[in-house]
């Protein structure tokens, strides 16, 4: 029977599809919903699609689709989400987090082939965004949503996208600028170019003069527009008493520009309008490189984004979809099989079996009871039930955890900043040459006075210094994202490099979610006991009984007589003659007492007789000791768990023993934990997975949340890192520590150049030729000196990476290479 | 000489000519998304069949229509 079940790939999405594969059109599918998907692009011509990219297809675990756009047809939650809407015409912009390839575009913009109501599609790859002009007269919102859905593109429509509108607008503006000063750049260089090759004093005046005018006007936009950022900011950190970079860029620029008008209009030189343009056209090159982040993903989401826009209000019996933010104390709701509970309430109808999985990071569902509290955050799994709230959603348990950052401002990590500590004695150290320089010429040659002190400040303008950490951190943050580890912002590379304690989640975190280790313990099992427990475990949607179903893979299950299932008990049922109860021991022994067990255990009885039972523990990460190892020597580790404290024996032996380990932590005590360390003086790197562990991620300096789907469900944080490269933490540590020693080395080169420069503008000599060669010249060398040698350190410690990591770490890192993309 | 003022009235526009398209460009969203322009231009070349006239016809239709809207 094994030989007969040759391995099938599923035509849709890859996957194996066991021993039964769904046949269609002689291809073999892995489910009913793949092989759907592909008889509606069949029906429709479509199959091109599965030309562009082989087994293209998303597989969607299954789940009833048929209300979860229900919400849709209330107009006020529609309205929100269009971009435009006149007439019929609507458009609307629709996250679809599983666009992943050439095909996926090709389909989603050949939307109209299925549907005519829909006008045109257009597919943001970068983003995972789709743009739909629809016929609103022909295609409802709500249909649109489950034409997608229909095709395994689902999406992922929440309030948190309705309220946020991206800061494109400041990266377009941005854009403006680098253009425009780019293009000022290159002109006042060409007109300047006559004054530097010999004989320009041969040069007629009246050319020098038009020359000199022309560059001055030039410099104008480049001054009010794409430099206003730099004045501005100086501007406003000189009001609350501070020193940042913008400060002495600020004072070099605003001495160009006014040294240079001087020269210009008193025709005693042709001033340095190049440098000018030049030093505001590099800076804002790198502050596009360092604005440069992974747009696909987010960082910020908050409960918001977990919960559905809206569920089904029961009144009087009638279902209505009601936005959660309408939904009050007292109103009765209704949540379906995999539908999230929205606010804190009490269980009226039906049996739940809720999932807390995003609140606690432990994946086995409680079983509740009519009249039973249930909290929000969890996922029933099951039938309908019926609840009626008791708390307001923005004042139940869970979203209470994001309450307390409200109105709390990440800015003040700023003011830590290597760069803006540097810049504060750098500024009061030129200022003071620039001075001791004025009065030495004021003494000896009271001409040159002036010229000395605005040369000092013109020379000393930290353009390299600058522009060094954003290329150094930036390109960090792309390399690293390249090894599976993606970066909120480049800041968090310095950040990184000033952990010295590290606080892991248990739960989802260093055990793998989906990965349970079974043993048995009892008598041997014989070949009949296997497929007696295989049968039985195939009728139950428990997550021990898939556990174990999916243990005893490869036996066939056999047909089972009397099968009962009683909740949070167990299942039994009749194979072979024999009767079979798996569950609980208070179920097994039948209330008799015995020795409680911290361990997750189910037990086995046949005819009466017991048999032993399974263990279920949860299986580490691959790779964990290793890294525990190599962290133990430099790192405080700690660990916080949500669960009891049965692995305490196997988490002593991973971890050293000074390392602290807490279980039984709430969210709330998670939070707390983290505030006490901070208190301390300890600087958290926190690692996490779940929304458990929200508050502490966002407390804690650097938050790491550890996700196998990347665009799936993270909570608010600063880096989000793939699962499979965890162990691979150590090198993201070291790199980023090799990263901020790169950016100190790049520090001390631009140092360099500025007391070349010095050297001139002291003795009241500087002329334009130099300062418009050594401000390109020392820009583009920190530049490139910061870009190659952090390619140089994350090449060597990825070549270390490769030859560890297998065959399937590699297949996966090429997808993502190609799926998330820096913009 | 002064033949220079005009031929750097000239270069003025033409630079200006092309600093108009990158702002133009910039403003169209052309730098939003680098990859699927890059996808997309090979997707015509898969039509074929006799069938598939009716839906070119039906795309020009619906592209006629959104430029009028």
């Amino acid at each position: 029977m094994q030989e007969e079940s040759k391995k099938h790939i599923c035509v849709h999405c890859g996957d194996d599809c066991g021993s039964h594969p769904v046949i269609w059109d002689e291809k073999p599918f892995c489910c009913n919903g793949c092989s759907t998907v592909y008889q509606i692009l069949h029906e429709n011509e479509l199959c091109t699609y599965y030309d562009f990219e082989s087994n293209p297809g998303i597989k969607i675990e299954a789940g009833k689709y048929k209300e979860k756009f229900a919400f849709l047809d209330d107009n006020e939650i529609a309205e929100q989400l269009y971009e435009f809407a006149e007439g019929n015409i609507r458009k609307i912009t629709l996250y679809i987090p599983s666009i992943h390839c050439s095909s996926c575009i090709w389909l989603l913009e050949h939307l109209n082939i299925l549907n005519q109501g829909v006008i045109k599609s257009m597919v943001n790859f970068v983003k995972k965004e789709v743009a739909i002009t629809f016929n609103s007269d022909e295609i409802s919102i709500r249909e649109l949503a489950e034409l997608l859905s229909s095709i395994h593109y689902i999406p992922e429509i929440t309030l948190d996208k309705l309220q946020l509108k991206q800061n494109e607008e400041v990266n377009k503006s941005l854009l403006y600028k680098i253009g425009i000063a780019g293009f000022c750049f290159g002109n006042i260089m060409l007109l300047s170019l006559p004054e530097y090759v010999p004989g320009h004093e041969y040069l007629e005046t009246h050319f020098k003069e038009f020359f000199g005018m022309m560059n001055f006007f030039l410099v104008l936009p480049v001054f009010f527009y794409s430099g206003s950022d730099y004045l501005l900011s100086a501007g406003k950190a000189i009001k609350h008493k501070f020193i940042n970079i913008d400060v002495p860029i600020s004072m070099g620029i605003l001495m160009l520009f006014i040294q240079s008008s001087i020269e210009i209009f008193s025709g005693s030189g042709a001033g340095y309008m190049d440098s000018l343009t030049g030093l505001i056209f590099f800076l804002l090159i790198g502050k596009w490189y360092q604005n440069r982040t992974y747009q696909a993903l987010s960082f910020e989401r908050d409960y918001r984004s977990y919960f559905p826009v809206a569920v089904s209000k029961l009144e009087n019996g009638i279902e209505i979809s009601t936005p959660i933010e309408k939904l009050e104390k007292g109103d009765i709701i209704l949540i379906r099989n995999q539908e999230l509970i929205p606010a804190d309430g009490i269980l009226m109808k039906g049996e739940a079996q809720i999932d807390y999985s995003f609140v606690t990071g432990e994946s086995k569902p409680v079983f509740k009871e009519s009249g039973d509290a249930v909290f929000a955050g969890g996922k029933q799994m099951g039938s309908a039930i019926e609840l009626t709230i008791e708390k307001d959603v923005i004042q139940s348990r869970l979203t209470q955890l994001w309450n307390q950052f409200e109105g709390e401002d990440s800015s003040n990590t700023k003011l830590n900043s290597l760069i803006d500590q540097i810049s504060k004695y750098f500024t009061i150290v030129i200022i003071a040459i620039g001075l001791f320089a004025g009065i030495y010429w004021l003494i000896n040659d009271s001409g040159k006075a002036v010229f000395a002190f605005t040369s000092v400040l013109i020379v000393a303008c930290p353009c390299a210094l600058a522009l060094s950490a954003p290329f150094a951190m930036g390109n960090t943050m792309r390399l690293m994202g390249r090894m599976g580890i993606y970066l909120k912002s480049s800041a968090v590379v310095e950040k990184l490099n000033s952990i010295t304690t590290i606080v892991f989640d248990k739960t989802g975190t260093i055990t793998q979610a989906d990965e349970v280790k079974v043993k048995f313990h009892g008598d041997a099992l014989s070949d009949d006991d296997k497929i007696a427990v295989k049968s039985l475990t195939r009728h139950s949607t428990h997550v021990l009984s898939s556990t174990l179903y999916e243990f005893y893979k490869s036996i066939p299950p056999e047909t089972v007589a009397d099968y009962t299932e009683l909740p949070s008990m167990g299942i039994s049922g009749t194979i072979n003659g024999r009767k079979i109860k798996l569950g609980s021991a208070k179920f097994i022994r039948e209330g008799k007492t015995e020795t409680s067990s911290l361990n997750t255990e189910v037990y086995l009885s046949a005819d009466g007789k017991i048999k032993g039972h399974f263990s279920l523990s949860n299986q580490y990460r691959t790779g964990l000791s290793e890294l525990i190892n190599e962290l133990a020597p430099k790192y405080d580790l700690h660990i916080l768990s949500g669960d009891n404290d049965s692995e305490m024996e196997n988490l002593k032996q991973i971890f050293p023993t000074t390392s602290i380990i807490r279980f039984n932590q709430s969210p709330n005590d998670k939070l707390e934990y983290i505030n006490n360390l901070k208190k301390q003086n300890k600087c958290v790197l926190m690692i996490g997975d779940g929304l458990n562990d929200a508050g502490a991620l966002k407390t804690s300096d650097v938050g790491i949340s550890i996700a196998d789907d990347i665009y799936h469900f993270s909570p608010a944080c600063d880096a989000i890192l793939e699962a499979s490269k965890f162990q691979e933490l150590k090198y993201f540590l070291k790199i980023s520590a090799k990263s901020v020693w790169i950016v100190k080395l790049s520090f001390i080169l631009s140092f360099l150049y500025n007391l070349f420069g010095l050297y001139f503008a002291v003795q009241g000599i500087l002329s334009p030729i130099v300062a418009a060669l050594l401000m390109p010249i020392s820009s583009i060398s920190v530049v490139a000196f910061a870009t190659f040698t952090t390619n140089y350190i994350a090449k060597s410690k990825e070549i270390n990476n490769k030859t560890k990591s297998n065959i399937k770490e590699a297949k996966t890192s090429v997808f993502l290479k190609k799926s998330v993309q820096l913009n | 000489m002064s033949v220079l003022f005009v031929l750097i009235g000239v270069s003025m526009l033409v630079a200006g000519g092309f600093l108009v398209g990158f702002l133009w460009a910039v403003k169209k969203g052309q730098y939003d998304d680098s990859y699927s322009p890059s996808v997309r231009i090979l997707f015509d070349d898969q039509e074929n069949e006799a069938q598939k006239e009716e839906k070119k016809q039906i795309e020009k239709d619906t592209t006629k229509k959104n430029h009028k809207s």
